[in-house]
Formats: structure tokens, sequence, C-alpha cells
């Protein structure tokens, strides 16, 4: 009933001065709807990738020269894969379904008119299995391009799209750093990714145009195998490094300058940055709740020190200093509510379109939004409080007389 | 709150606001004012007194002590009997919400609030239901001629209408001892006999006691006694024989 009479006051007192009500519940809002769109695109993101990732399945292994580091350049000079390792291991190795040879480029294409910068990759026809890529109108590239180094290319979706628009693109000829290539396949659309990673950026050449027209050396930088459904990747990823050590000639004490990686590694890395981004966008985020708290902290603060005479006032009526302690925690709790709460609207909003924008999943969970309401409401409680208890010990006469 | 002189502190039984030697120093060092010189006073219940004196004679800083706003510097001040120097905050929350009326010197009505909703303001801690309030501050506000500005904010009341809101709060909640800081200050003369009248009424018909400051004499007179305070001592405490009959000659009033 107090508790109650306590809150209707508060509403009566926002009402009263709206501007600052609105401004101190905006304060919070902000900081409550920042942190949680935050939140929540960090976690839709990296669902995201993590459901890409497990579009290639879970048993693809990554073959690369050098030594395994996060990204940087790899240490000493590794020398590139032979033309023939990955016909070698698709023939000994057992278990496998496909191996691809791999060697990308960046490149500018150009058609009449228009000219796009993206990567093109010379690969040998297993890659298309081996990826899960998929054609949609065309064909794909055959041991006959492969063998003769035909000029053809397969483009992916975002390619096709800024080339060629509205036009149909099969049967066109593209010039790739000064070499005429037929489109012979369209890829069909992955879609991009949160990250702002666009798989269907790209193109396909066979491994032998690449080498020949393109790059004009015969290295090839990586070997994608898929094992064949419910095979142990541990296994085939031994008999991949026992044969590769001995093909490059690697002594058995020293290290091995390739390495493989398989897709719970990479899932596993990928995990890694996504989480540093995540808590890195949710540290931004806090930071301005931070702010919004002490916005409060600092509209409290005024407020309180503004109305030392009405607390004075009330004192002299017959409050008692626990009555207006009990108004105070009301109205903080009440203004830093109701901001928390269009707070919780306004992130939601804002994340909804964001992932709408983004193409990724909305994540949301209690947690995520009630956590930095509370720590707002905390925050304007508590600074409103102890000013206001501040107030509420002085004698009555002082509080009446405060000069604000 | 409600035993009557349950308080046995004091020797001072007799009366119902007894000051001691009461002393009032504000500040400290060189800065240091001293508003009371150690003054004795004892009012009774049912009394209808009237503080007259110079500004700067400490009538206010007399009255904020009677009111348990604010405790002495040195001497004893007792309510009802108790030693308010004894007594925590809350407790002389609780005299003051359940026994005492106030009408300060400068009104201090909540800004921003309308006329009916400050009246209202001391019913508010004493538990009572909004309606009843509500039926209690329009009664009050109507005793000092307000009907129909209720819901006016005090930016939006002459001098004279604040005044008579302030006054309207301090009788609401009929309370036993009206404290009273020049409530007719800003009022004509017409107004004024109004206020008094209500004031002398109370005190006449329903026995509350009545401490009321004024600097006009004509005022004064509707008290039953006059107590007259220079450079914060008691310089006179006479009976008014014959309150409102008796128009004091000219030369009593104008003291410097
Ligand atoms: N809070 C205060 N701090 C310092 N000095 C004060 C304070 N309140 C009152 N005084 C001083 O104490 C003295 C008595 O003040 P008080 O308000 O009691 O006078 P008063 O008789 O009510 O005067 P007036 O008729 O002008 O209202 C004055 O000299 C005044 O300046
Ligand atoms: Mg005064």
């Amino acid at each position: 009933m107090i508790l109650l009479q306590a809150v209707v006051i508060a509403l009566r007192q926002m009402l009263k001065n709206p501007l600052r009500a609105a401004l101190t519940t905006l304060g919070v809002m902000i900081g409550v709807a920042a942190v949680i769109a935050m939140v929540i695109l960090g976690r839709g993101a990296t669902a995201d990738i993590q459901g890409q990732l497990a579009g290639l399945g879970q048993n693809l292994l990554f073959i690369s020269p050098g030594q395994p580091g996060m990204g940087g350049p790899t240490r000493g000079a590794a020398h590139a894969f032979a033309d023939g390792d990955a016909d070698v291991i698709a023939k000994s190795v057992q278990g496998l379904r496909a191996v691809a040879a791999v060697t990308g480029s960046p490149v500018r294409v150009v058609r009449a008119g228009a000219s796009w910068s993206t990567a093109a990759v010379g690969v040998t026809e297993d890659y298309l299995v081996a990826m899960k890529w998929q054609i949609r109108s065309g064909r794909p590239l055959t041991d006959e391009d492969q063998r003769t180094g035909a000029a053809v290319c397969l483009v992916g979706e975002t390619t096709r799209q800024e080339l060629f628009g509205a036009e149909d693109a099969l049967g066109k000829e593209l010039r790739i750093n000064g070499a005429v290539v037929r489109v012979v396949g369209i890829l069909k659309a992955k879609g991009r990714a949160a990250t702002g990673m666009d798989p269907d950026d790209t193109m396909m050449v066979p491994l032998s145009f690449m080498h020949r027209r393109i790059v004009g050396n015969d290295d090839v930088s990586s070997i994608i195998a898929s094992a064949v459904d419910g095979e142990d990747t541990s296994r085939i990823q031994e008999d991949i490094i026992a044969l590769l050590r001995e093909r490059r000639h690697v002594g058995p004490d020293e290290d091995a300058d390739f390495f493989v990686r398989d897709m719970k590694e990479i899932e596993q890395m990928v995990g890694a940055i996504t989480g540093v981004l995540s808590s890195f966008l949710a540290a931004v985020a806090a930071i301005s709740l931070l702010v919004g708290g002490i916005g409060i902290m600092n509209i409290m603060l005024v407020a309180v020190s503004e109305r030392t005479r009405e607390i004075g006032l009330r004192l002299a009526l017959g409050a008692r200093a626990r009555d207006v302690m009990l108004q105070f925690l009301v109205e903080a709790m009440v203004l830093s509510t109701v901001g928390g709460l269009a707070g919780i609207v306004v992130g939601l909003l804002g994340a909804w379109g964001a992932t709408r924008q983004f193409g990724i999943p909305l994540v949301v969970d209690g947690p995520v939004l009630l956590l930095p309401m509370a720590f707002s409401v905390v925050i304007g409680v508590v600074f409103g409080f102890l000013p206001a208890r501040q107030a509420a010990r002085l004698r009555p006469i002082e509080a009446l007389r405060h000069e604000s | 709150m409600s035993a009557d002189g349950a308080g046995g502190a004091a020797a001072t039984g007799d009366g119902l606001i007894c000051f001691e030697q009461v002393t009032k120093v504000y500040g400290q060092g060189t800065g240091a004012v001293r508003a009371l010189a150690g003054i004795d006073l004892r009012i009774g219940a049912g009394e209808f007194v009237a503080l007259m004196g110079p500004s700067g004679s400490g009538k206010s800083t007399t009255l904020q002590i009677m009111g348990c706003l604010d405790v002495p510097t040195a001497g004893s001040s007792f309510f009802r009997g108790l030693d308010t120097a004894t007594l925590g905050g809350d407790d002389l929350s609780l005299l003051r919400r359940n026994y005492l009326g106030f009408v300060f010197q400068g009104f201090h009505l909540l800004a921003r609030t309308s006329a009916l909703e400050n009246v209202e303001l001391p019913l508010v801690y004493r538990g009572i239901s909004t309606g009843k309030r509500r039926i209690m501050a329009r009664t009050a506000l109507a005793a000092v001629g307000l009907s129909g500005v209720e819901h006016h904010l005090p930016s939006e009341l002459s001098g004279g209408e604040q005044q008579r809101v302030a006054i309207a709060r301090a009788l609401v909640s009929e309370p036993s001892v009206v404290l009273a800081d020049e409530p007719t200050g800003n009022l004509d003369s017409g107004r004024a006999t109004e206020i008094m009248e209500i004031l002398a009424t109370l005190n006449r018909q329903r026995g509350i006691t009545i401490v009321m400051v004024t600097h006009e004499p004509d005022m004064a007179v509707y008290a039953r006694r006059i107590v007259r305070f220079k450079d914060g001592l008691i310089v006179e405490d006479k009976t008014n024989e014959a309150p409102t009959s008796l128009r004091p000659p000219r030369a009593v009033a104008v003291s410097p």
C-alpha cells in the first residue's frame, strides 16, 4: 500500500518535470539498449559463422605449407606443394571422397564496361565436391579442362552480379589479368556472413590455367581433402602427414614444414576470434551503459540537492527520514526502470533490424535483457539514495533553508 | 506517541511547551550569531500567544525550537514534557506529525504542486486514504476562502493566496498546536482579520494551542498573551485581558 503510494507520487513527480525525467530515462535507455543490441549482434554473428562452418560438414581437412600460426605470416620459407601431391594423397590415403589442390590469387576481372576485383582460385575438379559448392546453371570444371588448361571459369553470385547484373553470364567472355576466359558455370549463392566475409565473391578456374596464365609457376598453395562420412578424420590426418613428410623429405627428428587442420580446430579458431570480437563489442557497449549510469547519478544528485528544501518540508510535516528515503528510492527506481524497459525495447528493435540487415540469426535470452537493466536500476538507486539519505539526515530547518 | 505526558524525563510537567534557559547560536567562531540568549518560557495547553519584537530578535528561532524543527545550542526545550534534545529524528518527526501544524514565514509550498496537493501533504504521513485526504484538504482550503483554486500551482497564486494555502496546510491535520510565523504578513487587513478569526475560533472552541509571530498590533490583540522579544531575550510577557476588544496604545506596537 505505502509502496504503491510511493510509486504514484514518483510518477506524478516525473510528470511535474517531464524534461528531466525524459533525459534521465534517455541516459538509461541508451546504455541498456546499446549493451543489449551489441551482445545480441555478437551472439548472432557467432551463431552465423558457426552455421556456415557447419554447412561445410565435419569431415574437411585443410593442408597448408609452413607452420601453423594464428593467421599471421608463416614461419620460414616453406615451399609450396607440388602438382602431384594431391593426386598421391587421393590414391594412397584410404577413406577420402575428394582431394582438391588449390592456388588462389587476387585478380581484376574486366568485361566491356565493368570491372571487379575478386579472389580467383585455381582448383582441381574435386574442389566443388569438397567445399560443397553447387552449380546453379552451366557445368562444373572437368578433367578435360584441367588437362588442357582450358580458359574457362565458374563465377560466384557476387562476382556475377557485379559484372553482369541482369544479363545472362553463361558463355560470355571475361578478361582476367589480360587472359580471356569464358564463363561456363554459375555457382549457387552461399550467402554473405555476418563478419562481412562473402564466399560468393569469387571465381574458379582450372588449376592448370591458374598456373600457366595467372601466377606463372606450379605452386599449389593448399590441399583440401574431404573424408567419406563416418571415416575417422584423425587417422586420415595421420596418414596424410606421414605421406607428405616422406614426399617432402622431412627427417624423422625435424618439424614438418606443413600442417593439417580439421574442422574442429578451425571452428575453435573461429570461435576464439568471434569470442574476442563479441566481448569487445560488449565492452564498448558496457562503457556506454556506464556513461548512462553516470548520467543518472548526475541527475539524481542534482534532483536531490534541488529538492533538499522539499525534503526539509516533508520532514517538518511529519515524514520520518525513512519515509523520505522510501520515496526517493522508489523515484530512482521508477525512473531507471522506465528507462531500462525502454532500453530493452529499443535494444531489441535495433538488434532485430541489424540482424536482418546482415542476415544473421537473432539470438535472445533472459539474462541478456535483464542484466543491463538491473545494472542501471542499481546505479540509479544507489546514486539517488545516497544524497537523499544525506538530506534526510539534516535537521529539517537546515534542509528547509538549503539554497539550491 | 499518543500517551499524554508519558515522558518521565522532565520535572516540567506543567506546560505543553517549556523553555529553560534556551540559547541558540548560529554559526561558529567570529561569524557566530546568538539568536537566543537564554530564555525561559512556559506555554500551557489551550493558550493563544503572540510573539512580537523587532526583526532579528529571535522570534522565528523560538518558534522553530518549539516546533521540534531545531534544537537549542544550550538549555532545554520540552514538548509535552519530553526533552527534545534527548529525542531522535524519527521521534521528533512523529511529534510533528501528530501534534503540530506550521505556518512558515516563507510559506514553503511545494513548487509545481497544486494547492490541493500541498494542503494534503501532512495527511499523507498520517496514513489517511486518498479520498479522505482530498475532502479534508478541500474543506481546509474553503475555510481560508480559497474554494476554486484547488488546482492552481503556487506560481499561479498571489502572495496572499499562497499564504492562505500555507495556513490551510497547517490546519488540515487538526493539530493540537499551531505554530504560525507571521500568518497574516501578506494579507490585506480584511483577509488578515478573517484568518485571525479562524485561529481565535479554533483556539476558543477546540482548545487548540496557538503560538503566532506577528509584527502587527492589530493581530496581536486576538491573542490572550503577548510575549515581547528583543535581542534574543524576552523583555515583556503580559496577559491580554480582553482579546480582540482591547486596542493597545500605538506606542506599544512600535518598539525599535
Ligand atoms: N540559519 C541561520 N544562520 C545564521 N544566522 C541566523 C540563521 N537564522 C537566523 N539567524 C539570525 O538569528 C537572529 C534571529 O533570527 P530570527 O529569524 O529568529 O529573527 P526574527 O525575530 O524571526 O526576525 P524577523 O521578524 O525578521 O523574522 C537574526 O540575527 C538572524 O540573522
Ligand atoms: Mg522571523
